[in-house]
């Protein structure tokens, strides 16, 4: 039985002029012990998926389940099985740390929870902030309180929308850590972020979502052994001629040029020659996962086990 | 019900009164000010040309009536001011994830108001008793108007919680609602000294029988039937606690 079960969901929001469709039947499993990452640009329909999952957003059509829990009919045992932490950065300003995790894990009816809270804080490096009202914390810290309160009641399923965004080396670093050593004791793992070298060092397995719909799905290893292999960076001040620019990705002075192998990329450098484009800091390297984003998500192609 | 799932609308009961509880000054103790500053002018002004019931003055008169309209008035701004501000500030998201279904949210919040109102309504009655002599003659209408009235404002509370979406139209519906209701209910007068035609609309508000039948049981004496007070605040009670039920196992402005 898979952890999470998506299957054939869809959302339409009603709009004023015209209903926006956010998603448009995804459907994929995810096992349980996985770390699965859900990447997409913005709005593709990630914060709506993991919303119709936790219960905060009706789906228009399909089912998804949580442990073979459907999160609609039989809500209260899949809502048991999961532990969210949002995007947004919210608190209840009336109470401290503790009593943020203790009336957390009483609403999942688990009482004198003080060890695991314990565990929680300390583990997430919030030992000496458990008595600070949460008004008193910076956003990292929320941040980690946040994380603390989705786990407080032990839950089989993590989800975790952008966690990282806008937080520092440090608490990502952290908070990785914590994350990878619950889902080495078990816990199913699903994240979903904007920063792609976390979910190509993490995930185990992803998901792509575009317009709603699911464009790629496989092991993380083989989204990258499935696109061009090397990345051929320079940085010019020059032109490029309008063959090589069609297929270049430039940031500033930084010029990428995908290749398959090695005779593409001595066709590449002759064709640089040629035009005398003038190259500084060349560099011939392994394409990565935003590779792979930008090559599914600007072309027409998809990918899937 | 589950121990698990009473633990949970326990937890939100226990919360609800502790997020109160941390603001006193602004949640009791200014209501009981208020409270005691209508009294101070109404029965200053009031006291020796008014005599509603025979043989009871104006101020003992307004006593009951100004503990009951504090109990109603906090019942309401608990469970709105809670969940808009929940709303608002987004950490709703943190209730809308957990288990609790619509029963435990419904218990656990209107609760709590029944404890805020009663906590401000013994604060009313403690610094305004000695105003007046006051005796309690039939008690039991008393205790039953206060929870009745409490939880039906408490319920309302949740709705209006529930609708609004901004601080501003929770403003109205408390102004254009509920505060006239309130006030135009014998807080302050006995219906009877009202011309025929306001005597009349009198008996369409619901906060009227509440209002009369909590003073039925200081005086032994009231403008109409306790029986019939409760017949009306009890039905309305039902008919409000039955329409906020449904919102939330709808998930009425809280689940996209």
């Amino acid at each position: 039985m898979p952890a999470v079960s998506f299957q054939q969901v869809a959302k339409t929001y009603p709009g004023a002029s015209s209903a926006l469709r956010a998603l448009d039947g995804v459907s994929f499993d995810i096992e349980a012990g996985e770390f699965f990452g859900l990447l997409g640009p913005n709005g593709a329909g990630k914060t709506t998926l993991i919303s119709i999952l936790a219960g905060l957003v009706r789906a228009s059509a399909g089912r998804v389940t949580v442990h073979g829990h459907d999160v609609v009919a039989d809500y209260a045992q899949a809502r048991r099985s999961l532990g969210i932490v949002p995007q947004e950065l919210v608190f209840d300003p009336f109470f401290s740390v503790r009593e943020t995790l203790r009336i957390q894990s009483g609403y999942f009816g688990v009482r004198n929870n003080d060890a695991w809270i314990d565990e929680l804080l300390h583990s997430l490096g919030l030992a000496d902030k458990a008595s600070a009202n949460m008004r008193q914390l910076s956003g990292g810290m929320k941040r980690r309180v946040l994380v603390a309160q989705a786990l407080v009641h032990r839950p089989p399923v993590i989800v975790l929308d952008e966690p990282t965004a806008g937080v520092d080396v440090e608490l990502r670093q952290t908070l990785w850590q914590f994350i990878a050593r619950l889902n080495r004791a078990g816990h199913t793992v699903l994240l979903t972020t904007h920063y792609l070298e976390e979910a190509e060092a993490l995930c185990g397995r992803i998901a792509m979502l575009k317009q709603g719909r699911v464009v790629a799905l496989d092991r993380t290893a083989a989204l990258l052994a499935g696109t061009a292999s090397t990345m051929l960076s320079f940085k010019t001040d020059d032109v490029l001629p309008a063959s090589l620019a069609a297929n270049a990705r430039v940031t500033g002075r930084i010029v990428q040029l995908k290749a398959h192998d090695a005779t593409e990329v001595e066709v590449l450098l002759a064709a640089l020659r040629e035009h005398r484009v003038r190259v500084e800091d060349l560099e011939i390297g392994r394409a990565d996962l935003e590779d792979v984003f930008l090559e599914i998500m600007q072309g027409t192609s998809e990918i899937f086990a | 019900m589950s121990r698990v799932t009473l633990e949970g609308a326990g937890t939100l009961f226990r919360k609800e009164i502790l997020r109160f509880w941390k603001v006193a000054f602004q949640t009791v103790a200014a209501p009981v000010l208020t409270a005691v500053l209508y009294l101070l002018i109404f029965g200053h002004v009031l006291e020796d040309r008014v005599e509603v019931f025979p043989g009871v003055g104006y101020t003992a008169f307004l006593i009951p009536g100004l503990v009951m309209m504090s109990v109603l008035q906090n019942a309401f701004a608990n469970s709105s001011s809670s969940l808009i501000q929940s709303k608002i500030t987004g950490n709703l998201v943190f209730l809308l994830v957990t288990p609790l279904s619509h029963w435990a949210w419904y218990a656990a919040y209107v609760g709590a108001c029944i404890v805020r109102g009663l906590a401000v309504g013994t604060g009313v009655f403690l610094v305004t008793v000695w105003f007046a002599p006051l005796s309690l003659a039939q008690p039991w209408w008393s205790i039953v108007f206060v929870a009745l009235g409490a939880a039906m404002l408490g319920s309302l509370g949740l709705i209006a919680g529930l609708w609004a979406e901004k601080f501003d139209q929770m403003a109205a519906f408390q102004n254009f609602i509920i505060m006239p209701m309130t006030f135009l209910s014998g807080v302050f007068y006995s219906v009877r000294s009202l011309p025929p035609f306001w005597y009349e609309v009198s008996h369409l508000n619901p906060f009227f029988y509440m209002i009369d039948g909590f003073r039925r049981g200081f005086f032994g004496a009231s403008d109409v039937s306790p029986w019939l007070s409760l017949a009306v605040v009890g039905t309305s009670f039902v008919a409000v606690a039955a329409i906020t039920l449904r919102l939330l196992a709808s998930g009425y402005k809280l689940r996209a």
